[in-house]
């Protein structure tokens, strides 16, 4: 009998906190409406490095060294890396690794890496299998539109559903012992898929994954909107997030003003004409700096955050393929 | 393969919902864009016509010279940062034109060149113009062709 599981799918938790984040955006997401949340801007979004996937590193890195720095540790406190990010052999998150030291748990789901890494991190310190465990994620404009779409200069027009994504690395460091906010419980989803095969509409691919979590989320711990302060999803933006509402709601659940998502917060209308933003940061920058600092100036207590990955590859895509999707749920309490 | 089929299947009504709440792009504004930038672009593409055409002794050597200049000014528009700002702005104006097609080429070179010279931009710089030099020449081959067999016949 797993003591510590709560229905089907979520696991209850008593001791992780979160003793230490970091958020360190590039530029674009620095001047939108949730810049004054982060803790560092770049000015450079290349950060002097000719190649995207090299700067992707250099905000991952610097972004894990700096929450180390926040919760008052060095490299050698922490019992585990963890870190996912979205380009192919995940290796911004392996070559950060590499110059940390620190044993190595390579992470992929997509845009939803920042709960899935927080949720392992808070069970094995729950689970008494580590002290201290330093999450990270990052992901870089330039470096996934070369994967997963064209060229930097190509003429593309983009659609109106399609998401930017955010250029930044955010890390956290979760323990046992400190000051900060709680992880209670974590709700690891399914992988779903409805069907959507375009690979430029993410946020109508993830939404099902999202709505499937939250309803599973709800029924394992009893809970309802009205327990938490904010409902936050990761990066479904502008069309998913309209899509989750509807899924929510024909399920009985009513989100209303709850509902907050990170890639419809990222960046203004202005900035981003289409849907929103996305990519591996987003959901983990919305969390860490936005909901964490929010959280500890008191207005939210209880946060559901649910961040959601579209798992598709280029491959997958030109095979004809549809795009799969997955959410991972962690609830943070203030303290 | 059959399970997906059945998870495709199975969620028609959501393919549905998702069609139904989809944004929709405004086709008149799209078009007056495409028409502004593929017309501008055709516009300077007749002025480099018109000069060549006075200074080249044949027809055929000032269109090659035009296609020449219009590949450059697309290169250079490219190198610049510019093209891909315009074909956001203009769709398909910036795309169908020869200057769209240059673009297509340098900013793949410009993109792999990062991984070298030989395995980056000498493999990849034809990764989007690609299919459209080898169809074109497939197209062309087999019009050729027709042409060729019609001006038999009729003799």
């Amino acid at each position: 009998m797993a003591a510590k599981r709560l229905g089907q799918f979520t696991v209850q938790l008593s001791s992780p906190r979160i003793v230490g984040a970091f958020t360190l955006m590039g530029p674009r997401e620095g001047a939108g409406p949730l810049g004054r949340y982060f803790d560092a801007i770049v000015d450079d979004y290349m950060w002097g490095e000719i190649q995207p996937e090299k700067a992707e590193r250099k905000y991952l890195e610097h972004a894990a060294r700096r929450a180390l720095e926040r919760a008052g540790l060095r490299e050698t406190d922490v019992d585990y890396f963890i870190a996912g990010d979205l380009l192919n052999q995940i290796v911004s998150s392996t070559y950060s690794a590499r110059s940390l030291g620190v044993p190595h748990l390579g992470i992929f789901a997509a845009c939803a890496t920042s709960a899935l890494g927080l949720g392992l991190a808070a069970m094995l310190v729950d689970g008494g299998f580590a002290r201290r465990v330093l999450v990270a994620t990052a992901s870089h404009y330039q470096a996934v539109e070369r994967q997963y779409r064209y060229p930097i200069e190509l003429n593309i027009q983009r659609k109106p559903t399609n998401q930017w994504t955010a250029t930044g690395g955010a890390a956290a460091v979760v323990a046992a012992e400190g000051e900060g906010p709680r992880i209670t419980q974590v709700t690891f989803g399914r992988v779903v898929d409805w069907g959507v095969k375009d690979a430029n509409d993410m946020g109508s691919a993830m939404a099902p994954a999202a709505a499937d979590t939250l309803l599973r989320h709800f029924s394992d711990t009893g809970t309802t909107p009205g327990d938490y302060d904010l409902i936050l999803t990761g990066d479904l933006a502008k069309v998913g997030s309209k899509l989750f509402r509807v899924l929510a709601g024909r399920a009985g659940v009513t989100l209303g003003g709850k509902h907050m998502d990170g890639g419809a917060s990222i960046y203004s209308p202005k900035q981003q004409p289409g849907a929103g933003a996305s990519g591996a940061v987003c959901s983990a920058a919305a969390i860490l700096g936005y909901v964490l600092k929010e959280m500890a100036r008191g207005r939210y207590r209880k946060v559901l955050a649910l961040p959601t990955g579209c798992l598709h590859s280029p491959t997958t895509w030109q095979q004809g393929e549809s795009c799969p999707g997955v959410s991972h749920a962690i609830v943070l309490e203030g303290a | 393969m059959d399970r997906d089929r059945d998870a495709i299947d199975g969620h028609k009504e959501y393919q549905r919902l998702v069609k139904q709440l989809a944004p929709k792009p405004n086709a008149a504004k799209e078009a007056a864009r495409a028409f502004l930038v593929g017309g501008t672009l055709c516009l300077i593409g007749q002025f480099v016509l018109d000069f060549f055409r006075r200074t080249q002794p044949t027809e055929g050597e000032a269109i090659a010279a035009t296609l020449a200049t219009m590949i450059l000014l697309g290169v250079v528009l490219t190198a610049l940062g510019v093209y891909d700002t315009l074909g956001e702005f203009g769709g398909l104006g910036a795309a169908v034109p020869i200057t769209g097609f240059a673009n297509t080429i340098a900013s793949a070179a410009m993109d792999f060149r990062r991984e070298g010279y030989v395995v980056g931009m000498g493999a990849k710089m034809f990764l989007i113009a690609g299919p459209v030099i080898v169809f074109g020449i497939i197209a062309g081959t087999l019009t050729g062709l027709v042409a060729w067999l019609v001006s038999a016949v009729s003799g």
